[in-house]
């Protein structure tokens, strides 16, 4: 009686299955929006709000400046603390979306009287893009399968640690907005395909220029597109749709990316940019071809038409391309671009390209790392795309397939691909899961009702008819179904242990466990930093491994030679012969590099192995490569690397060795070893005695991380 | 060799202001100083000086007032003057504070500063009474050598007079001056003075006429670090909703000797002592019981190596700067901290609000160059009026923090040249409406509500132009 009486209360309360679908679904996209967010806060809640690694430093630097001095001394900036003498022009050496994303958060939260530090918006600029990921992932899956695709593929996208690595919070690096940029315009561009609307075209054209302000990956949407509507153009898929979605496209993306100044007139002048121009013609010509053919009505004409213009098309674009080639007006293609379709060309040809970690190809441990179940769901997804193929699947197949053969390549493309492969494993899950729970209610069902409307209802019929000649399908579909789900959650556990564990350290604040379990931090980097930006002269130039220029930079606030943006190789090279000549042909180098301080990091007392004799041997063959001087054999000893008593002689006398192993002899670091053991390469060194004639000790950390170098003025003569 | 040479000048300063005094001593109410005994502690960078002075009245009118003085040099560096009076008989003596105020004397020998004593009860004819002056001087040791290497120690200069400078007469005085250690390289002599151990003592002198002076320069091992903070903003905001919130802004320099040439990591970890012996490794700050949710870090961030000690009493926070301060090495850092509110803010009878709560910096041995203390009152509150007990600039500023929408009243102090001693209470009063502080949860609530209603209103409301 009561139960009657409530239910009569609640009646106009009571949802209709399609507004509990729409609460379920919207209350799962919140969920899966705040999980993305706050399973990149793992870094914040171990260590701070800080800004992590190396570029973000000079993101954040940026962002600083463009918050205090406005939009147009942004845009104007002449950096002249770094690249000392040469500096460089910031404005128009860099992609401007992250910071001008940035500060515009930072605008808005301080319109509505939110009093954040700006430090705090560049921290969590990326777990807020990261989370605005998924709902595009959301909405590409609802459009290139269904909406539980799109579900699942928001859930996976938000936890793969292929794209956490380079989204926690604090890793404020132009990746973090990129992605979102990138699947936006994806998402935008697939929709216009799928519609033919106008609108959805500009949208995408729009998605493009936020993706050419915020990273240079915009290379792989100019290229793929365009490949994409090659690919339809010659399985027949021609429609007036794609030609109004790839124009709109093209033109306005193209104009507006014309905007950005480091990318400039590349669009019309550079040879990566070329094949999208192509296309772009080539649709013209489809174009006026569809249109004649439905004027002539005789075929055997068309026929000879067709072939008159194809062959005028494309002499005419063969001539263009030859003509712009050899006047140099079309620059050929980049050494990254070169290095991206052959993995062993930067090995021969540019060794900075080379000498960082995460542009070497990708090992498969590290797949099965950033990926884990998605590597063996893509295939499957890729079948089930096979198996519906429409406009939309053969893009995300497309999309797919290249940007694996890339995240191959190099390793820090995983992050590109993990967006298709979250895609296309959710079609697979989604898929899956689907046909499973369909066989499990139509069962229940014909058992029940006996039949049911729709669609459906022929499928369960026919399920419930092969039902009688597998009895164990019922049974076996539910192991499947639980199946999947284990898997899933294998998943989820093993993504959040790959954030906690792996890709939430700073990296500057280095972190280890002490004797008694105990948390020992080692903050010697920004211990060094400090120091440098309280006690030394305002216009002192710093002279370091590259590696450090960003970090010396912002945090240091002083001058230095080189940076991260390694634009001038020989400026660095003449950095790597100084490092790596004898003390007092360094010091003529050093003087005419006008250098105050050389910074060096060394990892020998607490075996902290990413130092710079570690990275030593670059420094040698960047410098080996525009100084010829400067030979890989004299530090090489039967081509193995050594820093002890076996070193070779040049080894043993170069300045890095000098600067990093300086008093490191009177050194005990380990009980039973004796004193100068390096820990970090496990052997003690080779040269104790090491007197410097041109430089003195000015600080060292107190764990010996950074050690910074004085240079003295010369001799007098008398 | 210098002794002689010294003492000839201070034989001609003694003379040119007998010359002073004479044409003066008639307006001083004739007031003389029977005994004076002063003591000198150069334990630390800062100047502790305790004087102790019987004072006499030979003149026939009673009298209120007495003089000090101090050379222009010291007055500079003079950061708080304090006169204490015993009363009471025998056993149940207390200590009254007494006020001290800087007068202007028109016709002051050689720029010397004054400062007015108010007794309590005037002094008769004829009558004697002692005070006890406490003064502080800060920044008054020199380092020489400017420059040490990392291996030396610390050596300073100590320039003061022999004789208390003074308006009165003194018939008899001591000075006894403590040094750090016993390592004194030199010191002026005076005759009697002789060194015990951490002790020189100049004295007795007998008869000395007003403005009697005689440099001495003491030279002499300081390794006690020289901490300075050249500049310090205190803000303490203020919430009705139950905390207070205190963050300091430090600019710390050591302010000895410059350190010169290398710093051996090496020599610095195996021999402390020796090496860096006058270095700054770390500090303590003395806080409030009950602090919560300390933090430590500059503009790069946290800066892991700081303990925090608390028990009902106090809160102590002993913090290391990144790298141990040599001489002339700086570092910039923030410590802020949450307090209770109902510890400091007090309700007066009719109905204003004060907040009660410490002025100076709360490291200890530590010298402010420059303070600035900003009280922000919670947004709607009206009427602000600062009581410091010593003479401070005052004025008010806006501040705009979460949610504001007219800005938060900014009550502004700013004050030079700050000790320890500093750390008095003062107090804001001001008044303010328990409303206001509904103001922003209000606001956060509508909102939302508009939020959700532009929600309802989007999916029910059909926008396309085609039917």
């Amino acid at each position: 009686m009561s139960n009657s009486y409530t239910s009569d209360i609640l009646k106009p309360f009571k949802l209709k299955t399609k507004q509990q679908e729409l609460l379920i679904r919207v209350s799962i996209l919140c969920l899966v929006y705040i999980l993305a967010f706050i399973t990149r806060l793992f870094s914040v809640l171990r260590y701070e709000s800080m800004i992590h690694e190396f570029d973000p430093y000079f993101n954040y630097r940026t962002t600083l400046y463009l918050t205090q001095h406005g939009f147009y001394d942004f845009w104007n900036w002449f950096d002249y603390e770094s690249w000392y003498p040469l500096g460089r022009i910031v404005g128009g050496t860099l992609y401007p979306g992250l910071m001008v994303t940035a500060a515009l958060i930072y605008r808005l939260l301080h319109f509505l009287r939110f009093a954040v530090h700006i430090r705090e918006v560049c921290v969590l600029t990326a777990p807020f893009f990261a989370s605005n990921t998924t709902l595009v992932a959301y909405f590409f899956g609802k459009e290139i399968w269904d909406s539980g695709a799109g579900l699942v593929a928001a859930i996976l996208i938000a936890v793969c640690p292929g794209y956490i690595s380079r989204s926690v919070a604090g890793s404020y690096d132009n990746e973090g907005v990129a992605i979102f940029a990138l699947l936006f315009t994806f998402y935008l561009f697939v929709k216009a395909v799928n519609t033919g609307s106008l609108a959805w075209g500009l949208a995408s054209a729009f998605g493009y220029f936020y993706m050419v302000s915020a990273w240079g990956g915009y290379v792989f949407i100019i290229n793929l597109i365009p490949l994409y509507v090659l690919v339809l153009l010659i399985t027949g898929r021609y429609s007036m749709r794609l030609y109004v979605a790839y124009n709109c496209l093209y033109i306005l993306g193209m104009l507006l990316a014309m905007q950005i100044r480091f990318v400039g007139f590349q669009h019309v002048q550079s040879g990566e940019h070329m094949a999208a121009m192509g296309v772009f013609f080539l649709m013209q010509v489809f174009y006026f071809l569809d249109w004649v053919k439905h004027m002539l009505s005789d075929t055997k004409l068309f026929q000879e038409f067709l072939r008159i213009t194809v062959t005028c098309a494309v002499a005419v674009g063969g001539i263009a391309l030859g003509v712009g080639m050899a006047s140099g007006y079309i620059s050929p293609w980049t050494g990254r671009f070169y290095s991206l379709l052959d993995p062993t060309y930067a090995k021969d040809h540019i060794p900075i390209i080379a000498s960082v970690s995460e542009h070497q190809p990708t090992a498969w441990s590290s797949f099965m790392f950033d990926f884990h179940i998605l590597l063996f769901l893509f295939p499957a997804g890729l079948y089930f795309c096979f198996k519906r193929l429409s406009d939309a699947t053969i893009f995300i197949v497309m999309y797919g397939l290249t940007s694996m053969y890339f995240a191959g390549v190099m390793v820090r493309l995983i992050l590109v691909a993990t967006p298709a492969v979250c895609l296309i494993s959710a079609i697979a899950v989604s898929a899956t899961v689907k046909n499973l729970t369909v066989l499990l209610r139509s069962k229940t069902k014909v058992a029940q009702i006996g039949s049911t409307k729709g669609t459906s209802s022929a499928k369960a019929s026919s399920k419930a008819s092969l039902d009688q000649s597998q009895p164990f399908q019922k049974n076996g579909a539910m192991a499947l179904l639980f199946g999947a789900f284990y898997l899933l959650s294998r998943y989820a556990t093993h993504c959040t242990w790959v954030t906690s564990e792996a890709y939430s350290s700073p990296s500057i604040v280095l972190a280890a466990r002490g004797a008694h379990g105990n948390r020992v931090i080692f903050d010697d980097y920004r211990e060094a930093y400090f120091w440098l930006r309280q006690n030394t002269p305002l216009d002192a130039k710093v002279m370091s491994w590259w590696d450090y220029g960003y970090q010396i930079t912002a945090m240091g606030n002083r001058t230095v030679i080189v940076d991260n943006n390694t634009w001038n190789n020989t400026h660095i090279a003449t950095v790597g012969r100084a490092m790596s000549s004898y003390e007092d042909e360094a010091y003529e180098i050093i003087r005419s590099l006008d250098v105050d301080y050389v910074l060096v990091v060394f990892g020998g007392v607490t075996g902290y192995s990413s130092d710079d004799i570690n990275k030593f041997l670059w420094m040698v063959r960047i410098g080996g490569g525009v100084f010829p001087v400067i030979k890989e054999p004299d530090y090489l000893v039967n081509g193995e690397y050594r820093v002890d008593k076996g070193a070779a002689p040049k080894m043993l006398n170069c300045l890095m060795y000098k600067l990093s192993y300086y008093r490191f002899g009177e050194m005990m670091t380990e009980y039973g070893k004796p004193p100068g053991y390096d820990r970090a390469r496990g052997v003690e060194i080779g040269n104790k005695d090491i007197k410097l004639e041109h430089l003195e000790e000015a600080f060292t950390t107190s764990n010996w991380i950074v050690r910074i170098y004085k240079v003295k003025p010369p001799n007098n003569r008398w | 060799m210098e002794a002689p040479i010294r003492a000839r000048e201070a034989l001609g300063f003694i003379l040119f202001s007998l010359l002073f005094s004479i044409c003066r001593s008639s307006s001083l109410n004739h007031l003389l100083i029977s005994n004076a005994e002063r003591r000198i502690d150069l334990s630390s960078h800062i100047v502790k000086v305790f004087l102790t002075l019987k004072v006499e009245n030979a003149g026939s009118t009673p009298t209120s007032e007495v003089l000090l003085s101090f050379p222009p040099t010291q007055a500079d560096h003079l950061a708080t003057v304090e006169a204490l009076v015993t009363k009471g008989k025998r056993k149940k003596t207390t200590l009254v504070r007494l006020d001290v105020k800087p007068t202007e004397l028109p016709d002051a020998p050689n720029d010397a500063k004054y400062f007015t004593i108010y007794l309590a009860n005037p002094l008769k004819s004829g009558e004697s009474t002692t005070i006890e002056v406490l003064y502080l001087l800060t920044h008054s040791q020199e380092p020489f050598p400017a420059e040490i290497a990392q291996s030396e120690s610390q050596l300073v200069y100590y320039r003061d007079s022999a004789l208390i400078l003074s308006p009165y007469h003194i018939k008899q005085q001591a000075t006894f001056i403590k040094t750090p250690s016993t390592k004194v390289e030199s010191f002026t002599r005076v005759e009697p003075s002789n060194r015990a151990g951490t002790e020189i003592k100049y004295g007795p002198y007998e008869d000395h006429p007003p403005y009697s002076f005689s440099p001495i320069l003491i030279h002499f091992e300081n390794n006690s670090p020289f901490a300075v903070v050249e500049e310090l903003v205190r803000e303490v905001e203020i919430s009705h909703w139950g905390n207070l919130q205190v963050t300091e802004q430090y600019t710390l320099v050591h302010a000895g000797a410059r350190h010169k040439g290398v710093f051996s990591r090496v020599d610095y970890q195996s021999r402390p002592t020796l090496n860096g012996a006058s270095s700054l490794r770390y500090l303590l700050a003395r806080l409030p019981p009950r602090v919560h949710s300390v933090y430590y870090r500059d503009e790069i961030g946290n800066i892991s190596s700081s303990h925090l000690r608390t028990d009902s009493r106090k809160s102590e926070l002993e913090i290391e700067p990144r790298y141990p301060l040599f001489g002339g090495w700086k570092a910039t850092f923030v410590i802020g901290y949450g307090l209770p509110l109902q510890d400091f803010l007090f309700e007066t009878s009719d109905d204003r609000r004060y907040l009660n709560f410490t002025f100076g910096c709360p490291l200890l041995e530590t010298v402010v160059d420059k303070l600035t203390v900003k009280v922000v009152l919670p947004e709607g509150s009206k009427d602000p009026s600062a009581v410091v007990p010593f003479p401070v600039e005052q004025h008010l500023e806006t501040k705009y923090s979460y949610l504001d929408v007219v800005g938060r009243t900014v009550v502004v102090m700013e004050k030079k040249n700050l000790v320890p001693a500093h750390n008095s209470h003062f107090q804001v009063y001001y008044t303010f409406k328990p409303i206001f502080m509904l103001a922003e949860p209000l606001m956060l609530a509508s909102a939302f509500f508009l939020f959700f209603v532009a929600c309802v209103a989007y999916l029910h409301i059909d926008l396309s132009i085609r039917k």
